[in-house]
């Protein structure tokens, strides 16, 4: 059985380049990057060579980039920093601003920090095409913010945030009110396909991960823009400036590096055509099914339909089952009763967002896996449908 | 999601599943809202489960848990298609994780409440 992955969202794989250029790492060239001696110098010099090239990537300073463990220790440090920074000088509440349909580990931040008393959220919906509206930020700005964290492109629908209008909103509030309200971007999904120049985009802070760039899981970074007032949240020794405590995970920080000088805009043009063509086939060929966000400002790689009369989890389980692999923002693939936030949060009707399937290709998807992994899903929908019949229909008759 | 082979078995060729004219019976259970929609149907002659079907929306455990049901209330009498436990679908079926252990509790639901419809119609 032909096995095609279709979840590069999720993660992807490890580029056997980045891989060769990680390994000698493990075993040769072990020291840790702390120590004064040789050892410790050659681990040193290849995390600086890492810095370097992120550095250059993101057009900032090498002095700006903290490596981490992954976008979610990144989040984590952008908004608890912030906010305990500002703890440090100030004793009224903070504002923050972001958006319901961020990744978990940026709402659950949020969360934890109301819960804790250290801040205030206010969570900004997106449009119904997935796309949040720059005035809505503007109008939910107070006196007392201090962040708005905004993510470049959404992990599930894939849909691209206006990052450089909300920017132009911030930098007038700025400087008419004289205020200092940070940007931060998680950009785990943007990284590959979209310009991340932290001049252009204006952001103070962006993270990002490793393992959905064809390098290895455990390892992100954070670009922290010079003079931004932030602490850290990882209390022990002295590494990456001080910022973030831990011996350095010297093989997985080479393996980031390799993976972002791999990173080729280009690529993306392709895997537009593929998505594209994925997206017609689909709403063509298979009946009441429907694209989720826009189609015009989103990833190349991403698609994500609601099928009627369907469950996510049947459709994930049915596709792996014949060697595809896909995933779905059903509340039965979870194990709570709430269906994806992200599609609840398009204003999608809960029994709708059970129905739904994430297929996101990657560099080496071809037309031809597409072409069976369609055939395959036709016939899974088919299936479901029929074990379904008209249930959801004659409930709602019922249930008027 | 940690299915068992049966579970696996019973999502892949359900038993029983389909509409049934003319039934005796029909019981629906469960909520759109969260995700899981059960129809089970069933032709009683004296006082015997002859014929059951079910339609589901659902996960693969809620697919699996009524086909199961069926497969355990078919050909029994009516007082003892009543005491078929959601632990008999669960255990029947070699076990459920514990967070679809409500999916065994709806096709339990579901077919008492197609005995219940039956009665009322008698």
């Amino acid at each position: 059985m032909k096995h095609i992955y279709l979840d590069h969202a999720a993660t992807t794989p490890v580029d056997k380049e980045v891989l060769k250029a990680m390994l000698p790492y493990f075993s040769q060239k072990f020291g840790n990057a702390m120590s004064i001696h040789a050892f410790g110098k050659e681990a040193e010099e290849a995390v600086d060579k890492s810095r370097e090239i992120l550095a250059n990537f993101l057009h900032c300073q090498t002095g700006e980039i903290i490596f981490t463990s992954g976008a979610t220790e990144a989040n984590n440090l952008a908004l608890k920093g912030v906010v305990k920074s500002y703890w440090n000088k100030q004793n009224t509440k903070p504002h923050i601003i972001t958006t319901a349909f961020e990744h978990h580990c940026v709402l659950d931040t949020c969360k934890s920090l109301e819960k804790e008393g250290l801040a205030e959220i206010s969570y900004i919906k997106p449009n119904r095409d997935g796309i949040i509206n720059p005035l809505d930020i503007k109008k939910a700005i107070k006196k007392n913010t201090i962040l708005v964290s905004a993510m470049y492109v959404n992990n599930e629908i894939g849909t691209v945030q206006p990052i450089q209008k909300i920017r132009e909103i911030l930098k007038t509030k700025n400087y008419k009110l004289q205020t200092k309200i940070l940007f931060h971007t998680d950009a785990t999904q943007a990284i590959n396909y979209f310009d991340c120049d932290v001049k252009k985009l204006g952001v103070d802070l962006l993270s990002f991960s490793g393992h959905k760039i064809y390098g290895p899981k455990g390892v992100g970074a954070l670009y922290i823009r010079k003079g931004t007032a932030i602490k850290r949240i990882m209390d022990g020794g002295d590494q990456e400036f001080s910022l973030r405590a831990g011996t350095q995970n010297v093989p997985g920080i080479v393996g980031l590096g390799k993976s972002v000088s791999l990173i080729e805009f280009k690529n993306a043009k392709k895997l537009l055509s593929l998505r594209d063509y994925l997206i017609k086939k689909v709403l063509k060929e298979i009946p009441e099914s429907k694209l989720n966000g826009s189609q015009k400002f989103r990833s190349p790689n991403n698609a994500n339909f609601t099928f009627a009369d369907m469950e996510g989890e049947g459709l994930v389980l049915g596709l792996s089952m014949k060697g595809i692999a896909c995933s779905t923002g059903s509340a039965c693939s979870t194990g709570s009763l709430e269906p994806s936030h992200v599609l609840l949060a398009l204003g999608m009707k809960p029994e709708k967002a059970h129905g739904s399937l994430r297929i996101t290709l990657g560099r080496d998807t071809t037309k031809q896996e597409i072409d069976i992994f369609i055939a395959k899903l036709k016939a899974i929908v088919a299936r479901l449908r029929k074990i379904s019949g008209n249930v959801l229909k004659e409930y709602y008759l019922e249930n008027k | 999601m940690d299915y068992s082979k049966k579970v696996l078995e019973h999502f892949i060729k359900p038993h029983n599943q389909g509409i049934m004219k003319n039934p005796s019976g029909v019981g629906i259970a469960g909520n759109p809202v969260c995700g899981d929609l059960m129809k089970i149907y069933i032709k009683v002659k004296d006082g015997i489960i002859k014929d059951i079907k079910f339609e589901t929306l659902g996960c693969a455990a809620a697919i699996a848990t009524s086909s199961m049901i069926t497969d355990l209330a078919k050909g029994k009498k009516i007082e003892a298609a009543i005491k078929i436990s959601r632990k008999d679908v669960a255990d029947s079926l070699g076990g459920l994780p514990p967070v679809k252990m409500h999916c065994s509790n709806l096709a339990d639901q579901a077919l008492h409440k197609a005995i219940e419809n039956y009665k009322l119609k008698k």
